[in-house]
């Protein structure tokens, strides 16, 4: 996975792709703050329900929620384990990462059948138009990472994730963490205060 | 000491598609923006022979929409944004002594996106559905019951692939200059052009990510029949004015700063003077692209914001001048008492800063409300952005050009013809912009297909029409000048300009490799200073025992361009599993490019 930047002499000091995802990081934070915006701009202004308040289910989100909270800490812990080179306690973490991430995916996946069942969808008014593109994106993110993270997974089941290749993990996990980060954001401003 | 002659290269069509050499990455990305200068030159012209005469019907108001919808999209999309990424390409890593970007195959994939989302957009002219809903492609009329045809699908996914090809970018300059400087190399040691490049990635990586939201809303509305843009459902079109202007503004400065980038660079060469105030320059760089974030309402004080909003923009707008009205006396104060060469790229300098400064005057003029009011949507400011654009943006390029040319094709282009292009180009340039700020003031609407005699404004549009011709004609003087600079052009010496910064240290043209060995820089201007010219020519311009090792050419960057062009594409087809697709293709690219070691040695 490496690249010129790796092979040479950095100003730095620390590996491109550190910081080229760290910009890349930046770059999404523009992105998903855009389509945050446009959540609340819209808010109040649907003229026909379903309203947020009809059919949002804080419970139960709150619960998928949680899991999310936990996938990151079992990629920190998975990083740990590849950085120390027990590939044991790696695969463990990186397949309960991939299984938190699973979980969380299902839940959104009733939660959208739920809210069409209830009338809400993309076409009805402008909540179920914002609120499906911007989880939406956000869920798709979270099966970026999760397909991303079983690749590592098998990788370090064949053997090839020692700890001098740490960094690409590391690099799943600044993304992983910066999905579950997004998704503080989006709970706070959709589900909590509405 | 001994020149060193570049190691052989191989050549042939596969090995240009297949490159991640940022020279070779370059050179694509100048040809295809003067490609699609062409295309976007030859709208304006048709464009300037339709307001000939009023009440005129050459050609139908709706292949009018067509053509200046396009024209726009064109010359900021596909001409000066990739023509200043040439420019990046070939030209900062030699600046701050790197072997290459950051991410080579990354580079690649920025260039084929760019070349598939413009060709893509293009190509719907083959239908007579070229997008016909203006550059900034306001809502609603962009909506499905006011656009029905193809047109705004066209427009929607083409930017989407160019907006994905400039977010990679951004990052991928972020990273090489924040991480491959030369050793010893300050951030204060950078010339101005790689600042200006690192301040306009900067606006790249965070502007770009609004336009692409606002495009997916569009998308959505449009594909999927939601209802974010639609008044009935409570939608409202003023928030894509927003969303487009967040982005368009600091988009304003990716047009500008790398123009900014060059001139800063070329005025001390020509001089024989280091540039005056750097520090200040450099600030001021910084700081357009800060206060660039603050001045979006300025496009919209028609739009009925408010006495507040409309105060804040006019006065934020009027704050954005003062720094960009530094650089202009620094380049001036550059100039003074300095041993002036008036070379080529030294008179496109100079001519961008004369007709640059004309343009900023009449943009502080519409930055107050009242004013604006007066002038929105008429040709005025069709004026003042050429005066920016072509006369800001597309000067400093030329001048870049001029300067960098013996640089990247070891030949010097003819002077004599050179300047024969610059004066065509002047005088061609103001002939057709100059008289729309007349034409402008009398009324005459922007985006119309015609006008109406009581107006009398034929003469303006007449002059208009004839510099344009003229102006078309110095474009072709130029690729003349290019070619007979290729093919005949005098061989060039590393520094043929006596220049200062780093890019001059290595042979013209420059080894795959760029330098044998890292040169330490411990200055501002190194090759003007004699000590440390020598040092680091001893090892520029050394001829290595071992080549360094460089990156594998790859396949994989065009699979995945040509993946996530197909992806955006399908979604035309309005069936959702369709860009499915597209997105296993992409899939597929992404994993054999990531298992890919670019530095595995052939067998």
């Amino acid at each position: 996975m490496s690249d010129a930047g790796d092979h040479h002499y950095t100003s730095t000091g620390l590996p491109s792709w550190k910081i080229g995802f760290w910009t890349f990081i930046a770059s999404e934070c523009l992105f998903f703050g855009t389509l945050i915006s446009t959540y609340m701009v819209y808010r109040t202004s649907s003229v026909q329900g379903p309203f947020p308040h009809e059919v949002l289910n804080i419970p139960l989100t709150s619960i998928s929620t949680f899991v999310l909270l936990m996938s990151s800490l079992a990629m920190v812990l998975a990083l740990d384990g590849v950085t120390r080179g027990n590939r044991k306690l790696a695969m463990g973490w990186l397949a309960a990462v991939v299984v938190l991430g699973l979980v969380f995916l299902g839940f959104q996946a009733y939660e959208f059948t739920h809210f069409v069942h209830e009338g809400l969808t993309i076409q009805r008014n402008l909540f179920g138009s914002s609120f499906f593109v911007l989880t939406g994106f956000h869920g798709v993110h979270v099966s970026v990472g999760v397909i991303w993270l079983t690749t590592l997974l098998i990788l370090s089941a064949r053997g090839k994730l020692p700890p001098e290749k740490a960094l690409s993990v590391e690099i799943a996990g600044l993304y992983w963490h910066f999905v579950d980060i997004v998704w503080i954001a989006i709970f706070t401003l959709i589900y909590l205060i509405q | 000491m001994s020149v060193a002659t570049p190691a052989p290269h191989p050549t042939g069509v596969w090995s240009w598609i297949t490159t991640v050499d940022h020279k070779r990455i370059g050179i694509m990305y100048f040809v295809t923006s003067i490609f699609f200068l062409f295309v976007g030159g030859l709208e304006a012209l048709i464009i300037r022979a339709q307001l000939w005469k009023p009440e005129q019907a050459l050609i139908s108001a709706e292949t009018y929409s067509q053509l200046f919808t396009m024209h726009g999209t064109t010359m900021v999309f596909m001409v000066v944004m990739p023509m200043a990424v040439a420019f990046f390409n070939y030209i900062v890593p030699l600046q701050i002594g790197a072997r290459d970007v950051a991410f080579p195959r990354l580079n690649a994939l920025s260039y084929w996106l760019y070349l598939l989302g413009s060709l893509y957009m293009n190509v719907s002219w083959l239908w007579g559905m070229a997008p016909n809903a203006g550059w900034t492609g306001y809502a609603n009329l962009t909506s499905t019951q006011f656009s029905p045809g193809q047109n705004v699908n066209f427009w929607v996914i083409g930017l989407s692939i160019l907006g994905i090809s400039s977010i990679l970018g951004g990052v991928n300059f972020i990273t090489t200059i924040v991480n491959l400087r030369a050793p010893g190399m300050k951030l204060m040691h950078m010339p101005l052009f790689t600042w200006m490049t690192l301040v306009t990635s900067f606006i790249l990586v965070t502007a770009m990510p609004v336009i692409a939201v606002a495009l997916v809303l569009l998308a959505f509305d449009r594909f999927f029949a939601a209802t974010f843009f639609v008044p009935t459902a409570g939608g409202d079109p003023v928030f894509w004015q927003h969303l487009f202007w967040i982005f368009g503004h600091p988009e304003v400065y990716v047009l500008i700063l790398p123009s900014f980038g060059v001139i800063s660079d070329v005025i001390p060469a020509f001089s024989r003077k280091p540039l005056f105030g750097y520090p200040v320059v450099v600030y001021a760089g910084v700081l357009i692209g800060f206060i660039g974030w603050g001045v979006w309402s300025h496009h919209m004080f028609a739009s009925g914001l408010g006495p507040i909003a409309d105060s804040f923009f006019l006065a934020s707008t009027m704050i954005i001048a003062i720094p960009t009205g530094v650089k202009i006396f620094n380049w001036l104060a550059t100039m003074w008492g300095g041993s002036l060469r008036l070379t080529t790229a030294m008179l496109f300098a100079v001519g961008m800063i004369a007709v640059f400064t004309v343009g900023g005057l009449s943009g502080i003029m519409h930055a107050s409300a009242p004013v604006d009011l007066q002038q929105h949507d008429t040709y005025f400011v069709v004026a003042h952005l050429h005066y920016v654009i072509v006369g800001g943006a597309m000067m400093g390029l030329f001048s870049g050009f001029y300067y960098w040319f013996p640089k990247v094709t070891g030949r010097m282009a003819d002077e004599g013809l050179g300047k024969i292009h610059f004066w065509l180009a002047m005088i061609g340039f103001n002939l057709t912009f100059f008289p729309m700020h007349m034409s402008g003031m009398y009324g005459m609407p922007r985006r119309t297909w015609t006008y109406a005699a009581a107006l009398n404004v034929d003469i303006y549009n007449q002059l208009s029409t004839v510099g344009g011709v003229i102006f078309g004609v110095s474009a072709l003087v130029w690729v003349w000048v290019m070619l007979k600079g290729v093919r005949s052009g005098a061989p060039a010496s590393p520094n043929p300009w006596e220049a200062p910064t780093l890019e001059w240290s290595i042979p013209s043209p420059p080894a795959h490799y760029n330098c044998p060995a890292l040169p330490r820089v411990r200055h501002r201007d190194p090759l003007w200073r004699e000590e440390d010219r020598a040092a680091i020519e001893a090892v520029t311009l050394s001829v290595p025992e071992v080549e360094p090792e460089m990156p594998n050419s790859s396949f994989w960057p065009i699979v995945v361009a040509a993946g996530t062009s197909a992806t955006w594409m399908l979604v035309m087809t309005g069936r959702w599993w369709a860009p499915l697709i597209g997105l296993a293709f992409t899939a597929f690219g992404v994993f054999a490019w990531a298992f890919e070691d670019p530095f595995r040695k052939k067998s």
